[in-house]
C-alpha cells in the first residue's frame, strides 16, 4: 500500500459573480469543479495546466488560503476541516509549507535573510534565540548559501539565490509537505537546473512530499512521480508520470506535450506533426456542456458536446474522455 | 542564397551610468536573409534585448548609446541616418513585437486605431482605405471576424488575440525585417504553439526576415533557421538550428542545452552550470564564461578567445575549439 500523506476528495471552489446595487449573485465562476488527488509521502505530485485551469486555486485550498465550496482534504487520514483552530496551528499549518513563484515579491525587502528564515520558527516554536540562530545557519547551508550571507537583504541576491532563501524558509519547521507554485518559472534557464536539482536532493534527504503547480511539462516530468493534467477546473488525465508521458490518452495532454516537445523542423516532416489546437480556453463562468474540452478538441465526436465524460481508468492511469474510454 | 536584409557588424552598445560603463552589447555581428528566422538566445542581461533596441535606435539616450559598428539594412547603414529619416524606417522597414501585449498596446485606443496609426503615417492613406489595410493586417494574423475586432479595446481581447493585434501593427506596412522580442513568453503553451505556426505562415507569405529574441530553446527549435547564442554581451556561437542542437561546440551552448529538462526522456539529474553571469560593469579580462566554464584553461582567464570557424556558417568563440 502506498503511504498517502494528503488526499483531496472532490474539491470544488465556486466564486460567486454579483451584479447591481444589491450585489445579487447571478452566477458562479467554477474555478475548481470536483478534483481528487493523492500526494504520497516522499513523492511529488504535479498539477499541470494553462492559466485559468484552476491549479493555483487548488494549491491555495490545500494551504487553507481559500475555503472549499465542497469536498474534503485529508491529511494523514484526518479531515482538515474538522481540525480545531489550535490543532490547525500545531498539526497542519507548520507541516504544510509553500514556495511561491516570484522570489521578488515573496519576501519582505526590509528584512534581513536571517530574520526572513527565522520568522516561522519564532511564530511556531519556543526555541531560544541561540537555537534559532543555529537553525538558520544550518538551513542556509542546506540550500547552498554561505553563513555570512545571513545578514544581507533580499535585494543583494540574484533570483536563483532568493529562491534558495524561500526554500530555506519553507523548510524551517521540518514540514511534511511543501507546495511549490511554479518554483522555477521566474528563473533563468541555467539557474532553473540548479534549483530543480536542489529540490530533488532535499526531497530525498528529508523524505519530503511536494505538490508542484506548473505549466511546463518538461519541468514536470523531471520533478514528478505522478501528474494531474487540468483543464478548466477539472482533471482530464491523472496517473504516474512515466506512464502518462509515455502513453498519453487525452487529446489535451497530447496537444500540450506536442507544444512543449523540442522538435527540429527536419524531424517534424519525418515522424511527428505538431498538434495545434484552435481557439482558446473557454470562460469558467460558463463552461461548455458535455466534455469541457470539446470546443477545441481535434478528435471531437457527437457525444462529446452532449454527455459529460467521467474520469475512468484506462490501462494504468485515469482519463476523462469518451473516445479514449471506449477503446 | 536569398538576399541579405540585415547585416550587423561589430555592434557596440553601452550604458553610461554613475557606476560606470555597462558594455551591454560588445562587438556583435550577424546577418539575416530574406525569409529567414534568426534566433538570438541567451539568459537575462546577456544583451539580446539591447541588440534588438539598437537595431531600431530606440535606446534611452544619452545613457544608452551605440558606440561603434554598422547596422546595414537593405544596403544602407542606418546609424548614419538622421532622426527624422530613422522615423520613416521604424514601423515601415523594421518593426518590433515586444513580450507583453498588455503593456505594448494603448488601453484607450481600439485595435483598429492602433493598427491604423502606422498605416496612416507610413503609407499616407486616409479613411476607408486605412480600414481596408487594417482589415488586411488583421487577416494576415488570422484574427477571426476582423471587421468586429478592430472596434475592440485591448481589455476586450484575450492574451493570444492581443499579441496578434501587436503582430498586425508590426506587419501592417509589410516590413522587410521583424524583430520579435520574446513574443510568446507571456502566452500559454497551446496559444504559443498557435502563434509560432502563424509566424511561419506569415513568413512564407511575405518573405520577411525575422530576428527572434528568446531564452527558450524549444521555441528556437520550432521556428528558427539559424541561431546565435549570447553570453554577457557577446555572441559565443552561431550555427544552423540543427547544428546547435546536434553538434554544439561552445561550452556555454552545451551547458545551456543540457540544463533544459526534456519531455521525451526521464532525467534523474539536470546538468547545471554553477555560479552566475559576470557583472557587465566588471568583466573578466579573458573569456567571459571562464569563471563558470568546466573546461577552463590558463589562457581563457587572460585573453579573449578568437572566433573560430568550425564549418559552413558555424562559428564559436572559444580557446578549446579547434
Amino acid at each position: 500500500m502506498a503511504d498517502i500523506l494528503l488526499e483531496a476528495r472532490d474539491l470544488t471552489k465556486y466564486y460567486p459573480v454579483t451584479k447591481g446595487l444589491l450585489q445579487r449573485t447571478i452566477g458562479y465562476v467554477r474555478a475548481i469543479d470536483g478534483i481528487s488527488f493523492e500526494v504520497e509521502r516522499g513523492k511529488t505530485l504535479s498539477l499541470v495546466g494553462e492559466s485559468g485551469a484552476g491549479k493555483t486555486t487548488a494549491a491555495k485550498m490545500i494551504l487553507l488560503l481559500e475555503r472549499l465550496t465542497s469536498g474534503h482534504i485529508l491529511f494523514e487520514g484526518h479531515d482538515v476541516y474538522k481540525f480545531s483552530k489550535s490543532q490547525l496551528k500545531s498539526e497542519y499549518r507548520p507541516r504544510v509549507q509553500s514556495v511561491q513563484q516570484n522570489p521578488w515579491s515573496s519576501m519582505n525587502p526590509r528584512m534581513r535573510v536571517r530574520d526572513i528564515i527565522a520568522e516561522p520558527l519564532e511564530v511556531n516554536t519556543h526555541k531560544s534565540k541561540e537555537e534559532i540562530r543555529r537553525r538558520v545557519l544550518e538551513l542556509l547551508e542546506q540550500v547552498g548559501l554561505a553563513p555570512n550571507q545571513a545578514d544581507y537583504y533580499p535585494h543583494e541576491f540574484s533570483g536563483g539565490q532568493r529562491q534558495r532563501i524561500a526554500v530555506a524558509r519553507a523548510l524551517a519547521l521540518n514540514p511534511s509537505l511543501v507546495v511549490l507554485d511554479e518554483p522555477v518559472s521566474a528563473l533563468d534557464v541555467s539557474i532553473r537546473a540548479q534549483i530543480m536539482n536542489l529540490l530533488k536532493d532535499l526531497q530525498e534527504q528529508y523524505n519530503l512530499s511536494y505538490l508542484v503547480i506548473a505549466h511546463n511539462l518538461a519541468t514536470v516530468r523531471f520533478m514528478s512521480h505522478s501528474v494531474a493534467i487540468m483543464y478548466l477546473g477539472q482533471i482530464v488525465e491523472y496517473g504516474e508520470a512515466e506512464d502518462l508521458f509515455e502513453q498519453p490518452f487525452h487529446p489535451y495532454t497530447r496537444a500540450l506535450m506536442s507544444a512543449s516537445m523540442l522538435t527540429l523542423p527536419e524531424d517534424e516532416d519525418k515522424d511527428r506533426k505538431p498538434i495545434i489546437l484552435s481557439g482558446e480556453m473557454p470562460s469558467p463562468l460558463n463552461p461548455p456542456p458535455g466534455c469541457r474540452f470539446h470546443t477545441r478538441c481535434p478528435e471531437v465526436h457527437d457525444i462529446c458536446s452532449k454527455e459529460v465524460p467521467e474520469l475512468v481508468k484506462v490501462s494504468k492511469h485515469w482519463v476523462r474522455c469518451h473516445y479514449r474510454a471506449q477503446r | 542564397m536569398s538576399k541579405i536584409v540585415l547585416q550587423v557588424e561589430d555592434l557596440r552598445t553601452s550604458f553610461f551610468t554613475r557606476a560606470g560603463e555597462f558594455k551591454a552589447v560588445d562587438g556583435v555581428s550577424f546577418t539575416i536573409h530574406e525569409g529567414e528566422t534568426f534566433g538570438l538566445v541567451g539568459e537575462s542581461a546577456c544583451g539580446k534585448t539591447v541588440t534588438g533596441l539598437s537595431l531600431l535606435r530606440l535606446l534611452p539616450e544619452p545613457v544608452g548609446q551605440i558606440i561603434g559598428g554598422k547596422i546595414i539594412l537593405n544596403g544602407r547603414n542606418i546609424l548614419e541616418l538622421s532622426k527624422k529619416e530613422m522615423r520613416s524606417v521604424r514601423g515601415k522597414e523594421i518593426s518590433m513585437i515586444l513580450q507583453d501585449p498588455m503593456t505594448s498596446l494603448n488601453p484607450v485606443y481600439t485595435a483598429g486605431d492602433q493598427i491604423g496609426e502606422s498605416v496612416r503615417l507610413h503609407q499616407g492613406l486616409r479613411d476607408a482605405r486605412v480600414e481596408d489595410e487594417v482589415i488586411s493586417a488583421l487577416r494576415l494574423l488570422r484574427i477571426p471576424a476582423p471587421e468586429q475586432r478592430l472596434k475592440d479595446y485591448p481589455f476586450q481581447l484575450s492574451g493570444g488575440m492581443r499579441q496578434r493585434v501587436v503582430g498586425s501593427i508590426a506587419m501592417s506596412c509589410r516590413p522587410r525585417l521583424l524583430i520579435a522580442d520574446e513574443p510568446t513568453t507571456a502566452l500559454d503553451a497551446t496559444i504559443q504553439a498557435q502563434y509560432l505556426a502563424l509566424f511561419r505562415d506569415i513568413q512564407k507569405q511575405t518573405d520577411v526576415g525575422i530576428l527572434f529574441i528568446t531564452h527558450d530553446f524549444g521555441v528556437v527549435a520550432n521556428l528558427c533557421h539559424r541561431v546565435a547564442v549570447m553570453y554577457a554581451g557577446k555572441i559565443v556561437e552561431t550555427a544552423s538550428t540543427s547544428t546547435i542542437f546536434k553538434a554544439p561546440k561552445h561550452p556555454y551552448t552545451i551547458a545551456l542545452i543540457n540544463s533544459v529538462p526534456r519531455l521525451d526522456r526521464k532525467d534523474d539529474r539536470l546538468y547545471s552550470i554553477e555560479g552566475q553571469p559576470p557583472s557587465l560593469l566588471n568583466l573578466p579580462p579573458g573569456c567571459r564564461f571562464a569563471p563558470r566554464c568546466p573546461d577552463v584553461q590558463e589562457v581563457c582567464r587572460n585573453e579573449q578567445p578568437p572566433e573560430v570557424k568550425i564549418g559552413e556558417g558555424h562559428t564559436a568563440s572559444c580557446w578549446r575549439v579547434k
